[in-house]
């Protein structure tokens, strides 16, 4: 980094090694390699991940053996041909995703580019999200309800499904909230009668007043269950329309509107337009439920479980390690057995995550939350309440996972603190747990939260230990809901690493899931850089109170 | 520091700064504070301090004197026990403030704290605000009234002379203040808990010759409410702010009188040499 070298005798070799310059450029090639492999690393992941919310357009190919394909194109590369002679041109081909999976069967296509006859981008061709099957490419060639004909025609059928739609998407969220709602609060309180009536049973009360109260209620909750049932079915039956849609090969096919999620002209659409969907998808993305087992959708619920278990494993953490670190560093007698449990707890850190996940499963659910079933929840065993994996379980697998590094953090934040801080404390008479009260402990926060932004960054990154302690690959509700006691930290959760892994490799259509492993993968990055934001500021602030110019 | 020892004052120029105290302080009539008998204090093996007899008496300022290392802050930390902080430290003899013995059964070592406050060599305000830093020992005696709590700090600040400089920033961090501004907020906050004895050590050795001036005043004015120990290696400042003067020696107390016995006819050689640079 230095701009004037001085010209080097061979006499000099010594003497550039003791100058230091090599070594310079040693330390610089070592920043440069990390920062390298980071940039690299976020580029595959944006370039990836980012282009999946922008329309794509929709190319329509027609093949030299009479075939037609419509879709956007997902990929092009060469034709491996180890039998070619040097000088052959190399060919090419295309991979496009021609959706409409229920018609043809397959997702994508792949195109030898010598079979294409002609390119064309129809202007007027249609791309359908829907609630089931993937994606539709192609056009409506009717619009029915009840039987008659709304519309016929390619463009007369696109203007009636642009009146339509809309109504029908608000018809669409009035029955979920209808059924997540009300139907799940009805859910809800059914449930805890049956426990009720589970345990008058095992209690050997079978008649008389408790249980005929219980008997009321349920009927009461029965009749209320049927109402809305039938409200349900109100709502639904308000939109019967029935596209009849075409595709590119000439195929015919019947979609109920109801099942129509987003509907565009993509090859028609601006930049303005694309730009205004493309926000959306990524709204969309953010704040939606899942759907088709996860390769569609939104990861809200998974958004949801990382933050609340990085949360709660934060409050558990922070207190554990804390404490740890004072007793070490302030009141055990200094000596080899402190000196073992330090180097102990350091390499805690270098112990295989699943490990902790093995102890989490044995020690919280089988015999914490075993215990406690036993204890409170008897009624409903042998469907166990604690005794299965939950948000809680991991929550408290991963503070154990980071509280090294806490401790460490904080034990190093009480080192730095200068003996004369607390000599002055005491010599004013305060005791030393109130020296460590007003003087020590606020002195060593900004020690802490940088303990507790590294343990923050890692438990949202840990995926292994939470798949034996609470992750699922859907989970029907979230562990925070409208129903006392709102807090439900016995659920299983969603989380987004683990996601990462459901999509990219459990998925049944692993071609279409791809691109949602890059869009929850930059959530995930963006999400541990927001919480670590956070405390980056809590930290800053607190500094520049305790340190404030000075001499 | 060894600058200062070798070019210490003659004996005339220290009795002329006395010039500024009454000759006849009233130390000579003054009841004894802190009385040391046959005291001696351990470093695990390594003893640090000899059979040291001596009295303090009260509402006088009395100053140790000794080549680096001879014991001076070790006695002085004895006086209000901040030794215990140490391990394996032990001591031997009697220590006795207003006749109660310092180290006895029953002392409770967090009162004895607070009725013998200390001023550290290197000041160590708390990264708190001036406000909350003068206020603390209050605050750790359970006071919470904010008047009191506001006028306690208004007059301890008065009395370590820094109220006019920071009385418009008392909610500014401490550690915004410039060192010999620190140093006396350190003792404004020894004194806002109103102990009996002050003891300093080494207050001005990292200030300026202004700001020791200053510190030296308020030393002279303070004498007047509290008892005062300091530590020094200036002997000027020995001689300026002290009525009595204790000459150390390898942990041992060679020579103890009153300051200008001290400083113009020592009775031990080993005192006159030290004092006149002829020392080492
Ligand atoms: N914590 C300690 N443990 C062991 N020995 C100590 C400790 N503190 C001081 N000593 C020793 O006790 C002796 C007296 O130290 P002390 O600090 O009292 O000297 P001092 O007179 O204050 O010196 P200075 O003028 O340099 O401050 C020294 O020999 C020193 O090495
Ligand atoms: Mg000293």
């Amino acid at each position: 980094m230095s701009s004037a070298t001085p010209p080097l005798a061979s006499a000099r070799k010594a003497g550039l090694f003791r100058s230091g310059e090599p070594f310079i450029w040693i330390t610089g090639s070592g920043l440069a390699a990390a920062v390298l492999m980071v940039a690299g690393l976020l580029w595959l992941i944006l370039a990836n991940g980012l282009g999946f919310f922008w329309p794509a357009e929709v190319s329509q190919y027609a093949l030299s053996d009479g075939r037609t394909v419509a879709g956007p194109l997902a990929a092009r590369e060469r034709v491996p041909d180890p039998g070619a002679t040097a000088g052959t041109p190399p060919r090419w081909r295309i991979k496009v995703k021609q959706g409409n999976r229920d018609v043809t069967g397959e997702d994508f296509v792949w195109i030898d580019e010598s079979a294409i006859r002609s390119t064309t981008k129809p202007a007027d061709v249609i791309a359908f999200e829907r609630r089931e099957w993937g994606a539709f490419y192609g056009w409506v060639k009717e619009v029915r309800d009840g039987g008659n004909v709304v519309a016929s025609g390619r463009d007369a059928s696109w203007k009636a499904l642009g009146a339509l739609l809309p109504k029908a998407l608000d018809v669409y969220e009035e029955a979920l909230t209808l059924e997540k709602d009300r139907i799940g609060a009805v859910n809800f309180e059914k449930d805890k009668l049956r426990l009720a009536r589970k345990k008058l049973e095992r209690k050997g009360v079978s008649s008389g007043p408790d249980v005929e109260a219980l008997a009321a209620k349920e009927s009461k909750l029965q009749a209320e269950y049927d109402r809305l049932l039938t409200e349900l079915q109100a709502v639904r039956s308000r939109v019967t329309a029935v596209l009849v849609l075409e595709t590119a090969g000439g195929q015919e096919k019947e979609l109920p509107l109801v099942q129509v999620v987003r509907a565009d002209r993509p090859n028609e659409m601006g930049w303005f337009t694309k730009a205004g969907r493309y926000a959306a998808n990524v709204w969309a993305f953010v704040s939606e439920d899942p759907r088709e087992s996860n390769t569609e959708g939104g990861v809200f619920p998974a958004i949801f479980g990382t933050v609340l278990m990085v949360l709660i494993m934060s409050i558990v953490v922070t207190p554990l390690g804390v404490l740890t670190a004072f007793y070490l560093r302030e009141y055990a007698k200094q000596g080899p057995v402190v000196s073992a449990v330090r180097i102990a707890v350091n390499n805690l850190a270098g112990v295989p995550s699943i490990v902790y996940g093995v102890f989490g499963l044995g020690f919280f659910i089988y015999f914490l939350g075993g215990s406690i079933d036993r204890l409170f929840f008897s009624e409903a065993l042998p469907t166990p309440t604690w005794g299965t994996g939950g948000i809680l379980w991991a929550s408290l697998t991963l503070s154990l996972l980071t509280v090294p590094v806490v401790i460490v953090s904080a034990e190093e934040g009480l080192a730095a603190i200068p003996r004369g801080m607390r000599e002055a404390s005491l010599a004013l008479g305060a005791t030393k747990f109130e020296t460590m009260w007003r003087v020590v402990l606020p002195a060593v926060m900004p020690s802490i939260l940088t303990g507790l932004i590294l343990a923050m960054a890692r438990a949202a990154g840990e995926v292994a230990p939470l798949m034996i302690t609470g992750v699922v690959k859907l989970a029907p509700a979230l562990p925070i809901d409208g129903f006392a006691p709102f807090m439900h930290l016995d659920r299983k959760f969603m989380h987004l690493g683990f996601h990462i892994y459901d999509v990219g490799f459990q998925s049944p259509n692993v071609d279409a899931a791809r691109p949602m492993v890059f869009t929850t993968t930059i959530l995930l990055i963006v999400l541990v850089v927001a919480l670590n934001l956070t405390a980056i500021v809590i930290r800053g602030r607190l500094r520049k109170k305790l340190r404030s110019s000075g001499i | 520091m060894d600058a200062q020892i070798m070019t210490a004052p003659t004996p005339a120029l220290a009795i002329e700064t006395r010039v500024s105290a009454p000759a006849d302080a009233p130390a000579s009539g003054a009841p004894a504070l802190i009385e040391l008998k046959r005291f001696n204090f351990w470093y695990g093996e390594k003893q640090a301090l000899f059979d040291i007899d001596l009295t303090v008496k009260e509402r006088s300022v009395t100053a140790f004197i000794g080549p680096s290392g001879c014991g001076k802050s070790t006695l002085l930390r004895c006086l209000n026990r901040m030794n215990d902080l140490i391990d394996g430290v032990r001591v031997e003899g009697s220590l006795r403030v207003n006749g109660e013995d310092l180290y006895g059964p029953d002392i409770d070592v967090v009162d004895v704290r607070k009725r013998l406050g200390m001023v550290f060599q290197k000041s160590n305000p708390f990264p708190k605000s001036i406000f909350e830093n003068v206020v603390y020992g209050l605050r750790i005696q359970g006071e919470r009234n904010r008047t009191r709590l506001r006028d306690a700090c208004e007059v301890a600040l008065k009395g370590a002379a820094l109220w006019d400089e920071v009385k418009d920033r008392l909610d500014d961090s401490a550690l915004s203040l410039s060192g010999g501004q620190m140093q006396r907020l350190c003792i404004a906050r020894a004194l806002a808990v109103e102990p009996e004895v002050v003891l300093m050590d080494e207050p001005c050795s990292a200030l300026d010759p202004i700001a020791t001036a200053k510190i030296e005043e308020l030393i002279f004015s303070l004498k007047d409410r509290f008892t005062i120990v300091i530590v020094t290696h200036n002997m000027q400042q020995a001689a300026r702010v002290s009525e009595e003067t204790g000459f150390f020696m390898l942990g041992k107390l060679v020579e103890f009188d009153k300051t200008d016995v001290i400083f113009t006819r020592p009775k031990q050689k080993m005192t006159e040499d030290y004092i006149t640079g002829r020392f080492g």
